[in-house]
């Protein structure tokens, strides 16, 4: 016994010399990106379209790329693989977190990312630029969509818009009365739903609460939900640990929350479009709205990987994705606003442009889109130093678990 | 198996021309010897201490907190971070304890079971009672987790089951955790402590008996000092299990984490950190494993 415990040491001791040599090396080559003012790697876009390769890997929100496996009447893949000979393979991504870790895995060509991932995919070399001139639909994408921030640096685009919305609440309607208009249901201390409350397992939900306080604690001065220097932030964090007293549980996974809500353990709390459609569906009574608050968003962005095996394939992705007529198909399964014009015309419902605000900048200023908090405060103030992302997923891990 | 070993090598010696490699590897025995491990050897070395050695080292890492790519300079943040706030004093609490009632509730199951299934029933009967043990690892670790949170769920199996008791089902949290987690591992339990109380020779039940000893007294000094080691390795696998758990606590834990949690949530967005705090269970399990090898129950296996 003695023998072996000391063969074993020297064993344990010497793997331990050898990974650390080899990282040592590692050192003085890793690269470190400029964490101040954003400066992505220079890459080039695609120059030509090639054939397609056969197949494509994206990355997506749920009910974003849909073949009719859920839902033999949504299917807006079928079309496309047999057009253009492109099989799709889709993961879904449950939060921006989880897509940024997997297009770095560099198994995947295209991904569907929200504000919150699609700078930090940027800024670390992830995603490529696109060529736009690759893709015919673009022309007809909203203007105020393109050129945006999040999807565009230096001049130069990193992918398409795709489509946009809101983080709604969500209700059963027999078990919730009188029908909430604001978001103070589910941040309120003595809730008579307690237990049955659930909200979004992310750190980007402490945007919800600091959207809350914009609106109903004006001292605070917050001017935007990710930009909160300490006071605010820990206002936010605060509001936070009084509601988990009331909260049942998080959700990240969509399916989850569709089965609380069906079961009933979860009757209040914020949600998707696409989440209250496929409840609905299976008949839970749920209703969602947008409170007068106002509420915090996505507008998404088709980016294709640097390291994307099938780039042709992802091209004809991104100008099918925006196509009027599958944009039109997944704005409406989606419930979001589509990012095409034209695709206004091709919803089965002719109001669901009018409805979802397509074209409603006024609307949209509203609605505060996914960003990635950095120290810079977004909201333009130079005089405090804003948390940035680290500091908000830190802390809301000692939330979950103060 | 070691039979057929010694009997090549004789075949071997009357000829030694042709096989003049056999003949160099049996005069020199400690090749012969670390020839056959050098695969295992190497095995464990990369994947196993390897890869444990690695997390460790990213521990002392940083990450740029925009891009969340790991910034390879040494620093010791991540471990200051760790003492620095409770939150993580808890969870590493929250999850040695949910790991310990999960092996305490195994163990509690497992002993009665497996002294049935090992000294109680007809001996042809024993290996369908192993296969009904088994059976439920045949089926997939998520479906299972997810059909708990079906019975688990308001009005769901549980709670019209429970109802004419006046009970009603834990809900999702802590206990639903604990429920779950024993269900999973119970078999890692049963399996070697059945296979501790089929090896205890008859005789020594029967000495004890003819020594005046009842049932329980026979139990208690001389079966259960015997299984000890069994009930040892078995604990292993269910504490080990449980405290590296992040699915079952996501899918029935309600608002509840455990330390797989934290793990979870920053290997995405801060890697060097989640290899710090998963440097808790290691040490806790390393801590655990000296414990019981100071019980020498390790050395009987």
């Amino acid at each position: 016994m003695g023998a072996s415990r000391r063969a074993t040491l020297a064993t344990m001791a010497g793997a331990l010399v050898l990974v650390a040599a080899g990282c040592g090396g590692d050192d003085s080559g890793g690269t470190t990106t400029a964490t101040g003012g954003l400066r992505p790697p220079k890459l080039e876009a695609l120059k030509t379209l090639g054939p397609g390769e056969g197949q494509v890997n994206l990355v997506a929100w749920a009910g974003y790329v849909e073949d009719g496996s859920n839902d033999p009447k949504v299917d807006w893949v079928t079309g496309f693989e047999k057009a253009t000979g492109c099989q799709v393979n889709v993961k879904i991504g449950n939060s921006s977190d989880e897509m940024v870790q997997l297009i770095k895995s560099g198994q995947y060509d295209a991904v569907s990312a929200s504000g919150d991932a699609s700078l930090r995919l940027i800024a670390a070399g992830d995603v490529a630029p696109v060529n736009t001139a690759l893709i015919p639909n673009y022309k007809d994408v909203f203007d105020g969509l393109k050129n945006q921030p999040w999807n565009t640096v230096n001049g130069v685009n990193y992918g398409v818009p795709h489509g946009r919305g809101a983080n709604l609440l969500m209700w059963r309607t027999d078990k919730v009365s009188p029908d909430p208009d604001s978001w103070s249901v589910v941040f309120d201390p003595s809730s008579p739903y307690k237990g049955k409350i659930t909200a979004y397992d992310s750190p980007i939900y402490i945007a919800d609460a600091a959207l809350y306080l914009m609106a109903t604690r004006p001292d605070l001065g917050i001017k935007n939900p990710y930009a909160l220097d300490d006071k605010q932030f820990q206002a936010s964090i605060d509001l936070l640990k009084q509601q988990k007293n009331t909260i049942g549980e998080y959700w990240v996974d969509y399916l989850k929350e569709i089965q609380a809500f069906k079961s009933g353990d979860s009757v209040l709390g914020t949600t998707w479009q696409v989440i209250a459609n496929v409840a609905q569906g299976e008949g839970a009574p749920v209703k969602v709205t947008l409170p007068k608050e106002g509420a915090t968003g996505w507008s998404d962005t088709w980016m294709v990987a640097t390291k994307a095996k099938h780039p042709n394939c992802a091209y004809m992705w991104l100008n099918h994705i925006i196509s009027p007529e599958a944009n039109a198909a997944v704005a409406e399964y989606f419930g979001e606003a589509p990012s095409n014009k034209l695709a206004c015309a091709k919803t089965a419902d002719p109001n669901h442009c009018a409805i979802f605000h397509a074209d409603d900048e006024a609307y949209f200023s509203k609605v505060w889109y996914w960003n990635t908090p950095i120290q810079q405060c977004l909201d333009g103030r130079t005089d405090v130093r804003c948390k940035n992302y680290a500091e908000w997923t830190q802390a809301w891990t000692s939330l979950r678990n103060s | 198996m070691a039979g057929t070993v010694i009997e090549e090598r004789e075949v071997v010696r009357p000829a030694p021309s042709p096989h003049r490699t056999s003949g160099f590897l049996h005069r020199h025995r400690w090749l012969q010897l670390s020839g056959l491990l050098s695969a295992p050897m190497l095995w464990l070395l990369v994947a196993y201490l390897g890869a444990l050695a690695m997390m460790f080292i990213t521990a002392f890492w940083t990450t740029d907190p925009f891009t969340n790519d790991v910034v390879r300079v040494w620093s010791l943040e991540n471990f200051k971070q760790l003492v620095s706030d409770r939150a993580y004093l808890n969870v590493a609490v929250r999850s040695v304890v949910v790991a310990s009632l999960v092996t305490l509730v195994c163990a509690m199951i497992a002993v009665p079971m497996a002294f049935f299934m090992a000294r109680v029933v007809r001996p042809r009967w024993r290996g369908a009672f192993v296969v009904a043990v088994l059976t439920p690892l045949w089926a997939s670790y998520l479906v299972k987790v997810y059909a708990w949170r079906v019975m688990l769920q308001t009005d769901g199996v549980l709670d019209s089951v429970l109802r004419p008791f006046g009970l009603s089902s834990p809900g999702f949290g802590l206990a639903a955790i604990v429920i779950v987690l024993t269900y999973l591992w119970l078999p890692y339990m049963i399996l070697p402590v059945y296979a501790g109380f089929e090896r205890l020779p008859d005789s020594y039940v029967d000495a004890s008996s003819d020594l005046g000893a009842r049932t329980v007294r026979t139990f208690r000094s001389v079966m259960l000092p015997m299984v000890f080691p069994s009930l040892v390795a078995g604990s292993i696998f269910t504490f080990s299990l449980s405290l590296g758990d992040y699915i079952t606590a996501q899918i029935v834990g309600g608002k509840v984490q455990l330390i797989g949690n934290v793990v979870q949530t920053n290997i995405v967005l801060n890697l060097p950190f989640a290899a710090a705090v998963a440097t808790i269970p290691v040490a806790v399990m390393v801590i655990y494993l000296a414990v019981v090898s100071r019980t020498g129950a390790l050395d009987n296996l």
